[in-house]
């Protein structure tokens, strides 16, 4: 017997019938109880008392109109601080070989093994009055901890894996032979990077920026810790949906947890048409009409 | 313009690509490295142009020595092995690229172009992108490109050595029509002794990170100088005899 290659024809082919219907019922169960259930209900609750309640629960309440604000400022600045940092250190990894390069790369991926609790431990630990900076950021009139910038540091941390885990394959896969080409065509750092290196990485960088703000979005733990709680000063949207919840305003609490679910709809249709529109490019290049013969 | 290379030493980790190697190529010439794959012909190749710096030695152009000048200094036109096209710009926009960098006017590039794709026949693949051509067309391309801003050295890197071997014959003639146009200093790294016997006008065999002969075509075909130059050159029978009594 030959191996089939196609998933398809080996399942039409191989198991009876009560095991493939089992396992597809049992999946969709799973699915059903763990991800339709849940999203569903948190529309459900949110507009369960009509529209207008829903409009005067996310925009009548200063303070959830805050957290709103917050979280928009907070989330894409530590995209735009990953995105940097990400786009260097998968230059760095994927193009030379150093002593450290072991380290590094398991250090990337320490955000997602350490608690994120912990993580925002650490920075109150360092930045807070009774950490190692804290009274000289006192001195200065400086707030970390307790304000935004300790937010954006934090959720920075926490994402940090995302843009670099993201690129490092892409660009071991694209290699540096056109870099050096363009080296060689005369072009300086800047040009060979704008020109060439990134229209070979950008759908990867699209790609794990889209992954990080998702993420940074929805940031609780480590936020909780540094954020200190203050209404309408230092509480995002997650935060905000746990402090309505603590307050059986229920609705409000659903209402924006709505919103933080249909954020994280639009980041998966967007990251869905991402990967279509690269597939897309891909096919445009090898479908060229081709009205000249070969040599 | 000619190119002097003296006393060049590189190693990578444990490993030495070139010990003290010292190299002279004549202007106009075509000048091959030819050598089994590890013998240091490419590094040799990226050091003159800049793209691998030398741990010790002095690499001239004429009289100038540009040891320590970046790639975009020197100024060379490289032919990579595997081309190393712009894969999201097509034929036009990589011809440019040199051009482009250098901030030549729309008008002027287009003319320069044009004149660069008359040269190596691909009039009419503007707009094709690179996957859209064959290896030749790919070869011819990057060819092309290397040459656009008038380079003062060519250096390619194994240029045939993706192609079949009827692609190959016909490059190798034409390149060899393309340099008697042109007369820009070339050398060529290859692993394949017909090839730089019939391209070349000066042979030089490397091993082992050092040169084991330099000399015409001819010369080294007909006179190795060492045991593994006439090895690698190959289509040698050798005969070994011994006289056990001799008559009269």
């Amino acid at each position: 017997m030959q191996p089939s290659l196609n998933p398809a024809r080996s399942a039409n082919n191989g198991d009876p019938w009560p095991v493939r219907w089992g396992l597809t019922l049992a999946a969709i169960a799973v699915l059903t109880v763990l991800v339709i259930v849940p999203v569903v209900n948190v529309f459900y609750q949110a507009f369960g008392r009509g529209a207008a309640v829903y409009w005067h629960n996310l925009f009548g309440d200063a303070n959830t109109r805050h957290a709103v604000l917050l979280t928009l400022i907070v989330a894409p600045s530590a995209v735009l601080a990953n995105l940097v940092f990400g786009v260097a250190c998968a230059w760095a990894i994927a193009r030379f070989r150093f002593p450290g390069r072991a380290v590094l790369l398991t250090l990337i991926d320490l955000p997602f093994s350490v608690s994120p609790v912990v993580a925002g431990l650490m920075f109150v630990l360092l930045f807070g009055l009774q950490g190692y900076f804290g009274p000289w950021l006192r001195d200065h009139g400086l707030k970390i901890i307790f304000a935004t910038p300790g937010l954006i540091l934090t959720t920075a941390f926490v994402t940090l894996p995302f843009v670099v885990r993201e690129l490092i394959p892409v660009m071991e896969a694209v290699g540096p032979e056109e870099d050096l080409a363009a080296i060689s065509l005369g072009a300086n750092g800047w040009q060979m990077f704008w020109r060439v290196t990134w229209p070979n990485i950008r759908w990867g960088v699209w790609y794990g920026a889209i992954l990080c703000n998702a993420r940074a979005m929805g940031e609780f733990g480590a936020v909780y810790v540094v954020s200190g709680h203050i209404a309408g000063r230092t509480d995002t949207m997650p935060l905000r949906v746990e402090k309505l919840f603590q307050e059986y305003n229920t609705p409000g609490s659903f209402a924006v947890a709505s919103v933080l679910t249909f954020l994280a709809l639009a980041t998966l249709a967007l990251k869905t048409w991402l990967e279509r529109r690269e597939r897309q490019e891909i096919a445009e290049a090898l479908t060229y009409p081709n009205t000249r013969g070969e040599e | 313009m000619s190119i002097t290379v003296k006393n060049i030493s590189k190693r990578f980790g444990s490993f030495t690509a070139l010990s003290h190697v010292s190299l002279d190529v004549r202007s106009g010439g075509l000048l091959a490295l030819l050598g089994p794959s590890g013998s240091g012909k490419t590094t040799l190749l990226r050091i003159i142009a800049g793209l691998e710096t030398a741990d010790d030695g002095v690499i001239l152009y004429e009289d100038e020595e540009v040891t320590h000048r970046s790639a975009r200094e020197r100024n060379v036109g490289f032919v990579f092995q595997h081309y190393a096209l712009f894969r999201h710009m097509n034929v036009f926009e990589n011809v440019a690229f040199a051009l482009r960098v250098r901030g030549w006017k729309q008008g002027q590039v287009r003319e320069r172009v044009g004149e660069l794709l008359r040269l190596v026949r691909l009039e009419g693949y503007e707009k094709r992108r690179p996957s859209q051509l064959s290896g030749g067309q790919r070869q011819r391309v990057a060819l092309a490109r290397a040459l656009a801003a008038q380079p003062r050295v060519l250096l390619l890197d194994e240029p045939f050595g993706a192609l079949d071997a009827k692609v190959r014959q016909e490059l190798r003639k034409w390149l060899r029509l393309l340099h008697r146009e042109i007369h820009c200093t070339t050398v060529l790294v290859t692993h394949d002794q017909e090839e730089a016997f019939e391209v070349a006008d000066r042979v030089v065999v490397m091993n082992h990170g050092r040169i084991e002969q330099v000399g015409s075509p001819r010369d080294v075909f007909e006179q190795p100088a060492t045991a593994f130059v006439r090895d690698f050159v190959g289509h040698v029978n050798v005969f070994e005899g011994r006289v056990h009594s001799a008559v009269g």
